[in-house]
């Protein structure tokens, strides 16, 4: 069997949200969509007016409050400041409005809110700092006077942020750059901090205050919360809910994101424990074995409180060894200039808490607003924990995915001393090794056993049923066939083999089923005529077991829309399986009813044996083998006519590789350049040909079209590079091969078997 | 109830299954019998509810189908210079963003049509016309097959056209024609499809759903359709889940001029929720209910997720199936006639289990101690009282609604509505906890003591002739008489069921079932496995401590906690390295590091990434 590519589907978490709303706007009609857009074209007018008429005489803060730091967050800022309503009065409440979009909220807010405070200052004569802290400090004290008085002091400092980080850069240039609230407001509380490190406490209870203050002012904000809450509460993803299981695991909490960019923590790390065998993972071992894969996160909550009590020296300092800077993929000439500071400190190296303590204040030199948060007391942070994870998890994500540059380390799996192992040995050495935890899994697998009859049940009932959780769920449903459906009529479809297809599946449905002969012109027919059968002869059952229904073959829209038609006639009993993450964005809500789900948690632990060995999985050797013999063998027993027909549709096919909607080369457009190229003399002549690559598995016919099978194109290219055949070392075919298959994506591996 | 013989045995092996896998066995094929008689009753009741709800609407529909083409009814010579202006009758049909139950809502709708105005009725889905030319092929189809249904005995002239004709506009002319004109002459000897339908009755043709139409398509059949419309009577029916508005989003003004809309507004879905609630919940007939943690979690379906009745009454029947097949003591849930039956023929184990129910401990232990000692050891004694409480909980619940809904009443009249505006709401509160000791129910009170002044303005006018301050006196009395008595009555009749005693027979209250298998989090369940294994591997050597992770953990749980800590690209050198080092680094570690990374890849946590040599990308963002 050849082996099939995975073009992996981008789909990141974003990528999800993003595709559920088209999902939505898809159900509603564009049209729709299009039209919510001009409103809030027309929403975003008033506002965009009041940013024309901004004060000329703004002083410099405000300035570099107005600059946003990249040009496309500014375009989504404003994407979702429109969405909330136009600024009135204090900006504040109207903040949080726009607060309930998951994504962005705090950052539309805060636009709002500068624009607002923009509208007072050019309305008022008095300088825009009094009045922006007068705001600020409205929490503790009374308005203006006092209160006015002693923010007006933190005021002043507003410009250092952005001021020092520019010296600190060393660029000559002044660089300004956008200052969110939340930083100035760190600042103030960081820099008033220092001050009074002496006599910590009354400060601390001030932010505190302050803050708390904050948040209660902000009551939309606090309501919207709060119903959130009851809607989760409500539908349950919350505590009491995994109560069985133990633990309780929220939303947040999955996906949080708090270590932004640790990209080289993990080179570092496995240098580390590389260099360093004298105190070696072994040891530690005996001792707690938990130690060593503990995560940062817990050293990391821990180590901030030291590095706060660390003397000044200690911070900004670069204290990475020198070989492991090296190794930074793109390193920056403002990491490059510390270098001479990190030569000292060896004393270090020998105690890992303390190198992942550096390793935190050298990634925070990168990211300085973090590096505040970090060094903040933890007392604060707890406060403004539940605002600043929305909005740095959202932050953080534009700003990661902003940049093309990620660093990692360059190391490579050639300068490793082990080969690539070959499907072959990988599966026999992991046939050798034993099943971590068989007891705990059989005991997992004899829970969901119990289950059976209550399926059956359902099944009957109209439900269907999908099996989601951990492990493969391949030997569960197989043990449910053997025990359940012993004398029923089924259908067992492996989606995850690489070639299945929804035709397929139907195919059998009507051939093995059904006992028709003959063909459908299309498979919508095919399942008419299936819908038909079925709902004319009620005496008709058939169980269909679908393992992995989200597979790469299966999982797209036309394929779903036809199983989800096929299970809701009421004799289909339909139970599969899903193992991807984003395998739920397959359904929109017409599908969902369709399918009429009863979810399943069947976590096994067992490994994925059947799932995996057809992907080609990243570190296992490519050869591509399987095509590539299955070509020369072909190839060779080819007249030298014959040969030059599949050059020919070669050639022409490795054109049009950019062009994916590209419907193939049209047989009689074909037949006409064979015939040119004196390779055939009828068109019978041509058809037994492409017959013959069929059947070899090198073609495939789509629309009365021949179109080379991925493997086979990719494997001639292997191919030409061995110059195997003779009439193949045409220059140009050679050169078009090369640059076709340099730029392609499957392409990884150059070792040429 | 079982007609064919075919479903009896397929019921009698349902029946099989129903007690395979439960742990009490006791009268499983009683409860089974007692389940689908009551998922029957209630899926009718739901139907004809909804039906009800839709009748106003699909009667303005008729008549307006009706009128549409009276003109060319008459055949006069009138309507040959009224169709000059080729406008093609359209109803615009405003049915909400509950599109899931949309096809239930035109598979009636087609029905009555069929029934009432025409036989020739034709449904198309944007999925299935993304070309002008299938739209046509699937229009000539449909239509052509409802002729067959009409008329079977001409079974061999439409096989034989409907593979020949093309489809083009002029074949459904000249169809329509062949038709109307054989009717024609068919009426004297067939009276009974003339006074059905009238001589050429119109060709409906419904868009299932309008959004989701290619502009293009749209705009071509309209127009093309437009050129033949005194030919061909023809109506239009947009089905649309926006608004309105829509109609003229999707089509220019030179074609939307070629419409004669009328607009058609369905009640919002949220009305149709009330009244299955209404019929379906509040009410005695049916004898299973449900707690109120069971119906929050269906209504927070309803309304945060799809709007969709199907949905909800689709979940009603999960909280049915489940009720009977978890509660053995369920077979007691049924119609009072039955209930003395059931009680005397209940097995020793039934009366234990009667014994165990909470509730019954609760009112086992207000007993005097005698009475206790014969309800733990006498099933007689117990049978008797069982029957005495179930029937104690019937009068609680024929008491109950009665009074919800006049709670219910005075509540949605107040300003603010304190204890919620529908009545749902209401039943929430009150099953949840005694209602009279919320906070609402305080500004309740206080809140109708106000507007009585207005109720009993009347009865104060009578009283004019008094004297001044003994009259307000006197009213400020009866205002005192009036709320006292809906206080007592509201304490006496809207007690929390779950304060009776055997509640549990008929309240389904286990909603954590009915999230996980409605509402069910998968990637929550992924992340749980793997960070947490010990969740469900209750192995001592995987039990750890909150955020970290044993070494001894099962390889994709490591390599995922590794994976966690990278950014957007992982160096794969790397990650061996430090899988290597959290391991013991054997010959076989190398393989299952590679397996646990092809895992994760079919996971969709990871992809192989181009950008670096023997990187793979991270699909997904933070971790922990």
């Amino acid at each position: 069997m050849l082996n099939k590519y995975r073009a992996v589907s981008e789909q990141s978490c974003v990528g999800c949200q993003l595709t559920f709303i088209y999902v939505f706007i898809c159900n509603l009609g564009v049209r729709w969509a299009r039209q919510l857009r001009r409103g809030a074209a027309k929403a975003l007018g008033p506002a965009a007016a009041s940013r024309r008429h901004g004060n000329p005489g703004r002083p410099r803060a405000w300035l570099a409050a107005e600059v946003p730091p990249a040009p496309f967050s500014r375009r989504w800022q404003e994407g979702v400041g429109r969405r909330g309503p136009r600024v009135g009065g204090d900006a504040r409440q109207s903040a949080p409005r726009c607060g309930p979009q998951r994504w962005g909220g705090s950052r539309g807010g805060r636009r709002v809110r500068v624009r607002a405070a923009r509208e007072r200052a050019s309305a008022s004569p008095r300088p825009p700092q009094g009045r922006w802290v007068a705001r600020g400090s409205q929490g503790p004290g009374p308005r203006g006077g006092g209160g006015g008085a002693r923010a007006a002091a933190a005021g002043g400092g507003l410009g250092a942020p952005a001021m020092s980080q520019a010296e600190r850069k060393g660029g000559a240039a002044l660089e300004v750059k956008f200052v969110p609230d939340e930083a100035v407001l760190r600042h103030i509380a960081d820099d008033a901090g220092i001050k009074v490190r002496k006599d910590k406490t009354p400060l601390t209870v001030n932010v505190k205050r302050f803050v708390k203050k904050l948040d209660t002012l902000s009551d939309d904000e606090a309501q919207e919360f709060l119903e959130e809450k009851d809607y989760v509460a409500a539908l349950g993803i919350c505590a009491q809910d995994l109560m069985e299981n133990g633990s309780s695991v929220g939303g947040s909490e999955v996906y949080s994101f708090q270590t932004p960019k640790r990209s080289n923590k993990m080179a570092e790390l496995a240098s580390e424990l590389a260099q360093t065998p004298g105190q070696s993972v072994a040891s530690d071992h005996s001792e707690c074995p938990e130690k060593i894969t503990k995560t940062p996160q817990s050293s990391k909550h821990s180590s901030s409180n030291k590095v706060q009590q660390k003397s000044k020296k200690n911070d900004f300092m670069s204290t990475t060894p020198y070989r492991l800077r090296k190794r930074l993929a793109a390193p920056d000439a403002y990491l490059e200039s510390e270098s001479e500071y990190s030569a000292s400190c060896s004393e270090e190296e020998d105690d890992e808490e303390t190198q992942k303590e550096v390793i935190t204040v050298l990634s925070s030199l990168k990211t300085p607003a973090k590096a505040k948060v970090a060094s903040t007391p933890p007392s604060r942070k707890k406060v403004t924990k539940k605002k600043d994870k929305m909005s740095n998890l959202v932050e953080e994500y534009f700003e990661a995915h902003s940049t093309s540059k990620v660093l990692t380390s360059d190391r490579t799996l050639q300068k490793l001393r082990k080969r690539r192992l070959n499907q072959q040995t990988l599966h026999d050495l992991l046939e050798k090794s034993p099943l971590a935890y068989a007891a705990e899994i059989e005991e997992l697998n004899q829970q969901y056993e119990s289950l059976f009859s209550k399926w059956m049940l359902q099944l009957h009932l109209g439900f269907n049923i999908v099996l989601y959780g951990l492990g493969s769920k391949h030997d569960l449903l197989e043990k449910f066939r053997i025990s359940m459906l012993q004398d029923t009529v089924h259908l067992v479809v492996n989606g995850y083999f690489p070639s299945i297809t929804v035709r397929s599946i139907l195919n059998s449905i009507t051939e093995e089923v059904l006992d028709h002969i003959g063909t459908f012109r299309s498979p919508l027919d095919q399942l008419e005529f299936i819908i038909k059968r079925f709902k004319e002869d009620s005496s008709l059952e058939l169980y269909v077991l679908i393992h992995n229904l989200d597979s790469q073959m299966l999982r797209g829209e036309r394929s779903q829309q036809i199983l989800a038609q096929l299970s809701s006639l009421p004799s289909v009993y339909l139970i599969a399986s899903i193992d991807h993450i984003n395998a739920p964005l397959m359904w929109d809500q017409a599908k969902q009813s369709l399918y009429n789900w009863l979810w399943y948690e069947t976590t096994t632990f067992s490994p994925y044996v059947e799932e995996t060995s057809y992907e080609n999985s990243l570190l296992v050797q490519q050869s591509g083998s399987l095509a590539l013999s299955s070509l020369t063998h072909v190839l060779r027993s080819l007249t030298l006519n014959a040969r030059g027909i599949f050059r020919l549709l070669a050639q022409y096919q490795l054109e049009n590789k950019d062009n994916p909607s590209y419907p193939g080369l049209s047989f009689q457009d074909f037949y006409q350049q064979c015939r040119e190229a004196f390779l055939v003399n009828s068109d019978l002549t041509l058809r037994a040909q492409l017959t013959e690559f069929r059947d070899h598995k090198l073609i495939r016919t789509k629309r009365e079209c021949p179109l080379i099978l991925e493997e086979a194109l990719n494997a001639t290219y292997k191919l030409s590079l061995l110059v195997a055949i003779r009439g193949w070392e045409n220059a140009e075919v050679l050169q078009l091969f090369f640059i076709v298959f340099l730029s392609a994506y499957f392409y990884r591996d150059n070792e040429t078997t | 109830m079982i007609c064919s013989n075919n479903i009896c045995v397929s019921l009698s092996f349902l029946a099989d299954y129903f007690r395979e896998g439960n742990s009490d066995a006791e009268d499983s094929e009683l409860r089974f019998a007692t389940c689908q008689s009551l998922w029957k009753h209630v899926k009718l009741e739901a139907e004809v509810s909804l039906e009800d709800l839709n009748k106003q609407l699909f009667d303005n529909l008729v008549s307006f189908l009706r009128r549409s083409h009276s003109e060319f009814q008459e055949k006069t010579t009138e309507w040959n210079c009224q169709m000059k202006s080729r406008e093609i009758p359209t109803a615009a049909l405003v049915l909400g963003v509950n599109v899931t139950d949309h096809d239930l809502t035109f598979r009636s709708l087609s029905e009555v049509l069929q029934n009432r105005v025409t036989p020739y009725v034709a449904l198309l889905q944007a999925k299935d016309c993304p070309g002008i030319k299938n739209l046509m092929q699937k229009l000539l189809g449909q239509l052509m097959n409802c002729y067959v249904d009409v008329d079977s005995e001409e079974d061999d002239y439409v096989q034989t056209s409907q593979n020949r004709i093309r489809c083009s506009m002029t074949s459904l002319i000249t169809w329509y024609e062949s038709v109307t004109k054989k009717t024609d002459f068919e009426t004297p000897s067939k009276k009974r499809t003339s006074s059905r339908h009238w001589q050429s009755p119109p060709v409906v043709v419904i868009f299932k759903d309008m959004e989701s139409f290619t502009t293009k398509v749209l705009q071509d059949f309209i127009v093309i359709s437009s050129q033949h419309i005194h030919e061909l009577p023809l109506v239009l029916v947009f089905g649309i889940a926006t608004s309105p508005m829509i109609i003229h989003g999707l089509l220019p003004h030179s074609v939307s001029s070629l419409l004669c809309i009328e607009l058609f507004q369905s009640l919002s879905c949220k009305e149709h929720l009330s009244t299955i609630i209404d019929k379906v919940l509040l009410t005695t007939q049916f004898p299973l209910k449900l707690s109120e943690k069971v119906l929050q979690v269906l209504i927070n379906i309803f309304l945060y997720h799809d709007f969709s009745v199907q949905n909800f009454i689709k979940g009603f029947q999960l909280c049915i199936v489940e009720h009977f097949y978890t509660q053995p003591l369920s077979v007691l849930c049924c119609h009072q006639e039955e209930v003395k039956k059931r009680i005397n023929s209940l097995s020793h184990n039934q009366c234990e289990n009667i014994r165990r129910l909470p509730s019954f401990r609760r009112y086992v232990e207000n007993q005097p101690s005698e009475k206790q000692i014969a309800l733990l050891t006498t099933d007689g004694f117990l049978k008797e009282t069982v029957q005495q409480l179930l029937d104690d909980l019937n009068v609680y619940h024929e008491n109950y609604f009665p009074v919800l809904r006049c709670l219910h009443v005075f509540t949605s009249s107040l300003p603010k509505y304190p204890l919620g505006k529908q009545i749902r709401e209401l039943h929430c509160a009150c099953l949840e906890n005694r209602v009279w000791e919320t906070e609402e129910y305080e500004s309740f009170l206080q809140l109708f003591y106000a507007p009585l002044f207005f109720f009993f303005l009347k009865t104060l006018l009578e009283l004019k002739e008094s004297r001044r301050s003994k009259k307000l006196t006197k009213f400020e009395m009866l205002r005192f008489e009036v709320v006292d008595y809906i206080d007592s009555v509201v304490r006496n009749y809207l007690v929390p069921a779950d304060h009776k005693t055997l509640h549990e027979i008929v309240y389904f209250n286990t909603a954590s079932v009915l999230r996980e298998h409605l509402n069910a989090a998968p990637r929550v369940a992924l992340h749980t496995a793997l960070n947490n294994p010990y969740c469900y591997l209750k192995s001592q050597a995987l039990r750890s401590d909150g955020g970290s992770i044993s070494n001894k953990a099962p390889d994709i749980c490591i390599v995922y906690k590794l994976h966690l800590e990278c950014g957007r690209l992982i160096n794969l050198v790397d990650w061996l390295e430090v899988r290597k080092d959290a391991s013991s680094a054997s010959s076989c570690s190398h393989a299952r590091f590679i397996r646990a990374v092809s895992e994760l890849e079919l996971l969709g946590f990871i992809k192989p990434s181009k950008q670096k040599t023997d990187h793979v990308a991270r699909l997904t963002w933070g971790g922990c």
